[in-house]
């Protein structure tokens, strides 16, 4: 099963800015981050996290930073600013929103309650 | 496996693939850099997992999916970049360049400041825009060209040899536009105020090839140059317009009336500004945006042709003889002109090397209608000019522009045809119009310097 990628480009952000949420990191182990935490499930491409990355620069919602790894390799690490911490609290809140509607419907089989009048209108 | 196959062919690979990477618009070389990371991380784990690092390297660069997926997701999120956009003090990736463009851009300042001294100075002495008109339009680009001239010079580190050439032919000019004795309302200061911007435009040119004026290419330069340089100029003059708009209807709202200031200061000293400030822009913007002048030829080649046709069926139609107006020599001067220009920027823009096209058979059908209507107009005019008119200045410069431009204009049909019938190279072609320039520059001068003389100062 893959998800679908309508579904993978609007969880994107949440995924980003949670992973970054918990420190401050760069877009390959952001990626390995996606992929173990999905079990392989999720289909990121680069194309999709940079620019995604990029983006929430812009916004400030991260910050970036050139550090020098090994030898003369640069990487750009990634660290979520109060701004994007605020963006990912109201990203939650409306992804629970919609996870608890689903579930509501799928696994609590909750029985349908529906007001008689309102069926009606 | 050989014993290269180590971390100098790794090195090699990744070169060759940020190669790749660089040559997309919409990825720059910070992209490059991150991406590079990426790819290394990923090459890293699958080394460490077993792989050769040839082999890594090979499912790494497989993994990160194709360049042209990756180059459209950055291009949505930064579609900027495919706009080029003009950078004032250059490139801040490359130090040596900035500080250049940053002193061509002083020294334009400083030209475009010269240039307003020049329009301004005259009034110190007593002369003003409304009593000596015809001294400001006599001298008008007396004041700006020199420092436009000057700038180029600058910049093309002209030998000492050329810049006292360039300063001889300016004080030349200064001599022909105010030592003749022309009265304001005669024809040859109209004629003398028509040739020399041409020929000062000319000297201008020999300052933009000052490096290498002999050259066939820097001359095709130059006639890019003049081009562009002209849409900027009238860019800028639509700018200055709306501004001088607001400026007077706003402040004659307060109940001030700013027309001094903007017929006095604004408007002339806006001018000689952004003749100099057009020319550097063309400088600084030659290899950012794409000229703008061969576009406009494209657009407007096939239009000219259609009408210059539909113009000659209507005179065979109608068999009704082109009436000779007193301007109407006038009138098809500026014809070949035009077309002129539309061959001349089409050719500037032309691959040399390209075979010969649809758009080559184009230009010949406009160059051949336009000798054409040029010839009609020039067999009624032969018989009219001696009895009816006699010789004046005007009518002798114009003739001798028809002459000219018809002579260059055929020659250049006959290139073409041979272009076309691939007997002759584009080259060629293109060595005639430039070689063809110092006429123009000659022609120019012989009407300023020796036509008052000659009709006795008519």
């Amino acid at each position: 099963m893959k998800v679908a990628k309508d579904l993978v480009a609007a969880s994107a952000t949440p995924m980003v800015l949670g992973i970054l949420a918990e420190g401050e990191s760069y877009g390959y182990a952001i990626l390995r981050r996606i992929n173990e935490l999905s079990g392989g499930e999720l289909d990121w491409t680069e194309g999709l996290l940079y620019p995604l990355l990029h983006r929430l620069e812009r916004l400030a919602y991260v910050e970036a930073s050139w550090q020098s790894v090994v030898g003369e390799r640069k990487r750009k690490y990634y660290r979520i600013t109060d701004k994007g911490l605020a963006e990912l609290a109201e990203q939650r809140r409306q992804w629970d929103t919609v996870v608890g509607a689903l579930k509501e419907i799928w696994h609590d089989r909750a029985p349908l309650t529906v007001n008689p009048l309102e069926g009606l209108a | 496996m050989t014993a290269y196959d180590g971390p100098e062919q790794l090195e090699a690979q990744f070169a060759q693939w940020r190669q790749y990477v660089l040559r997309r618009r919409e990825l720059q070389a910070v992209d490059a850099d991150e991406l590079e990371d990426h790819l290394r991380g990923s090459v890293d784990e699958l080394v460490a997992a077993g792989l050769s690092p040839d082999e890594a390297f090979l499912v790494a660069v497989k993994r990160m999916g194709s360049l042209d997926d990756i180059s459209r997701e950055f291009a949505r999120e930064h579609s900027e970049r495919l706009w080029k956009q003009l950078v004032l003090t250059g490139d801040a990736g490359s130090p040596a360049a900035g500080t250049r463009s940053r002193r061509d851009l002083w020294v334009m300042f400083g030209c475009a400041a010269g240039a307003v001294v020049s329009v301004k100075a005259p009034a110190l002495f007593g002369l003003t825009f409304d009593d000596d008109g015809s001294f400001y339009a006599r001298n008008a680009t007396l004041f700006a060209l020199p420092w436009l001239a000057a700038f180029l010079a600058w910049r093309r580190q002209a030998r000492p040899v050329v810049i006292a050439v360039l300063v001889a032919l300016f004080a030349l000019g200064a001599v022909a536009a105010n030592a003749y004795p022309l009265a304001d309302d005669s024809q040859s200061v109209v004629v003398s105020s028509v040739h020399l911007p041409i020929a000062l435009w000319l000297v201008v040119g020999l300052a933009y090839v000052a490096d290498d004026w002999r050259s066939s290419r820097r001359r095709m330069d130059f006639i890019r140059f003049t081009g562009e340089w002209f849409i900027y100029f009238v860019l800028m003059a639509l700018g200055g317009g709306v501004l001088a708009a607001f400026l007077f209807n706003t402040f004659a709202a307060i109940g001030i009336v700013p027309e001094a200031f903007v017929s006095q200061w604004l408007l002339p000293c806006g001018a000689a500004a952004a003749v100099v400030v057009a020319g550097w822009l063309v400088e600084a913007k030659q290899s950012v945006v794409e000229n703008i002048a061969p576009v406009l030829t494209r657009l407007f080649t096939p239009l000219f042709t259609a009408a210059l046709l539909a113009f000659l069926v209507a005179v065979v139609w109608t068999s009704h003889g082109i009436e000779v107006e007193r301007e109407a020599l006038i009138l098809f001067d500026l014809l070949l002109v035009v077309v002129l220009g539309l061959l001349l920027y089409s050719l500037s823009a032309r691959d040399p090397l390209a075979p010969p096209g649809p758009f080559d058979k184009l230009q010949l059908a406009l160059v051949v209608s336009a000798l054409a209507i040029d010839v009609l107009v020039l067999l009624e005019i032969t018989g009219r000019i001696t009895d009816e008119y006699g010789g004046t200045p005007n009518r002798a410069a114009a003739l001798g522009e028809n002459v000219i431009l018809l002579v260059n204009l055929a020659w250049s049909a006959w290139l073409l045809l041979t272009f076309i019938r691939r007997r002759t190279s584009f080259a060629a072609l293109e060595r005639w119009q430039t070689g063809y320039l110092p006429v123009y520059a000659a022609w120019a001068w012989i009407v300023v310097l020796v036509f008052p003389p000659l009709f006795s100062y008519a």
